[in-house]
């Protein structure tokens, strides 16, 4: 275990070491501490290394992940696991806005709270919230999985393309073309194996999904007055 | 961007070093406001005495004698504290107008910061931590304070385009975000009689709610009334004498944490700010909800 102090040391110095890394099959575990909301903390990285951070983020934490394992004790500020490409990031506490923004594969837990547009532009990343989320989130999703063990608030999956989206609470409203969907047995496969991944203490029969209605996906000529 | 902190302290042994603990919040929000800086603080109070924060760009000119020659046009005692380009006046209560008006012609072009019992505002262009220095805001005590780092977009980089921006006795705004209709409502607002100085929309939003609260709402209820009737972005941060609001718009794009222990409410842009809080460690941290009004009183 390799131990870095952020607040002694500097953010250059921290992500050039975990980035040096990059390309190399070597397991190392490396624990952060005083990070202090610093921003952009362990980003770009590209090894399977176990990153602990010992504290609260602030913006674009494990940004661009590549499979490593980034543990954040505490909470993470805007932009958490922005455009993950694989890998898992585990959040403790609550998560700030646009978590896992854009993210094309990888595994994000968060153990608190996601605020608003979490999982916005989502393209195949699979995002596991235990508690609540805000408005707007999975915006434009385009794949991957958001799982939401609370409550969704306003404007779920606004003009969505081909990401689910699963619930266990209640949803405020939904956005523009997204519908309740369907709970089919390869969906409640796909829960079972996130909500395990995730450490979530949850029933995939408990949940109700959601989806694309697919009406805005194509020109119609029914609507050309809105355009 | 811009950056706001805010202090509302509970524990009254905390407030001797409310300056202290604002001014490293103020400081660490340099990079999201680089260009000017400002606090507001809301110290000791006198009886029967009220106070007038004014500066100057041309001080020593303008603070020369000044309190000689603004007793003489109250007929009242009136004694001056300078402090760098900014002067606290300290008049008979209920003269706060009278002097307003009596300033206009003794000093034109002397700016007034704030008016009332308790607050003093200080703002300046120039990086955070010479602000802070010039005003020695760490030496300052009090019970609550709002501070503001400023990355203009909405007017120039001014003394007057900083904020706090404060339109009536003892209340203060800050604002991280970008109001779009603020012409109209300065109209509005100006033949309702509300006085607004600047061409800054920051300026119509403190306006707005002073002109709430002096048609009879609360601060809460004044705060409520901007999700309906201001456009725009905005995370507001509020004073008044005893009270202490925080207001987001409803699409909530610009960041904002807030903790709580026994001993103090916080507000931060970001989580950095309020890293060096005793007691953070344990505090209640949260980020406020959109569309949510939050506010404490002592």
């Amino acid at each position: 275990m390799q131990t870095y102090d952020l607040e002694a040391n500097g953010l250059r110095g921290l992500n050039s070491a975990l980035q040096e890394l990059n390309g190399s099959s070597n397991k190392t575990a490396w624990e952060i501490v005083n990070p202090k909301g610093s921003h952009a903390i362990a980003v770009g990285l590209n090894a399977p290394i176990d990153v602990t951070i010992n504290g609260s983020t602030g913006y674009y934490c494990a940004g661009m992940n590549q499979q490593a394992t980034v543990t954040v004790k505490g909470s993470v500020g805007p932009g958490v696991a922005e455009n993950m490409m694989s890998g898992t990031v585990i959040v403790e506490g609550d998560a700030s806005q646009y978590a896992g923004a854009t993210g094309q594969g990888g595994l994000l837990v968060i153990k608190g709270n996601a605020s608003s547009r979490c999982g916005i532009s989502m393209k195949g990343i699979d995002i596991v919230v235990h508690g609540n989320i805000g408005h707007m989130c999975a915006f434009m999703g385009q794949a991957g999985n958001l799982v939401v063990l609370g409550d969704a608030g306003d404007a779920l999956g606004d003009s969505c393309y081909e990401a689910r989206f699963f619930v266990r609470g209640s949803v405020k409203s939904l956005g523009a073309d997204c519908i309740e969907k369907e709970m089919r047995p390869e969906h409640i496969e796909i829960l079972k194996d996130l909500l395990a991944r995730a450490g979530a203490d949850a029933k995939p029969e408990e949940f109700k999904r959601y989806g694309s209605a697919r009406k805005l996906y194509n020109f119609d000529v029914d609507n050309a007055q809105a355009y | 961007m811009c950056g706001i902190v805010g202090l509302f302290i509970k524990d009254k042994s905390l407030e001797p070093k409310l300056g202290d603990m604002l001014t490293d919040m103020l400081i660490t929000m340099t990079d999201r406001g680089p260009d000017s800086a400002g606090i507001a603080i809301y110290g000791s109070e006198a009886e029967g005495r009220t106070k007038l924060t004014v500066q100057s760009d041309a001080p020593e000119a303008a603070f020369d004698g000044l309190d000689g020659a603004l007793a003489e046009a109250l007929s009242s005692d009136v004694s001056i504290r300078v402090i760098d380009t900014h002067a606290v006046l300290d008049l008979p209560a209920g003269k706060a107008e009278e002097a307003r008006s009596a300033l206009a012609e003794l000093r034109p072009g002397m700016r007034v910061m704030s008016a009332g019992d308790t607050i003093e505002i200080y703002k300046e262009v120039g990086l955070p931590e010479k602000v802070a220095e010039r005003f020695n805001l760490r030496g300052m005590s009090g019970s609550h304070g709002i501070g503001h780092t400023r990355m203009a977009t909405e007017s120039a980089v001014t003394t007057e385009g900083a904020h706090p921006f404060s339109t009536g006795l003892d209340q203060c705004l800050v604002h991280n975000g970008s109001l779009s209709n603020h012409n109209a409502l300065r109209r509005k607002l100006r033949r309702e009689g509300v006085r607004i100085e600047s061409q800054n929309d920051t300026e119509v939003g403190a306006a707005y709610l002073t002109w709430k609260m002096q048609n009879g709402a609360s601060l809460g209820e004044a705060l409520e009334g901007t999700l309906e009737d201001l456009d725009g972005f905005f995370n507001f941060v509020v004073g008044t004498k005893d009270g202490f609001g925080v207001v987001r718009d409803p699409i909530a794009c610009k960041p904002a944490v807030m903790a709580e222990t026994d001993q103090y409410v916080a507000f931060g842009s970001e989580y950095r700010a309020l890293v060096n809080l005793p007691g953070i460690e344990d505090a209640r941290v949260w980020e406020p909800e959109p569309a949510t009004v939050y506010f404490w009183n002592h």
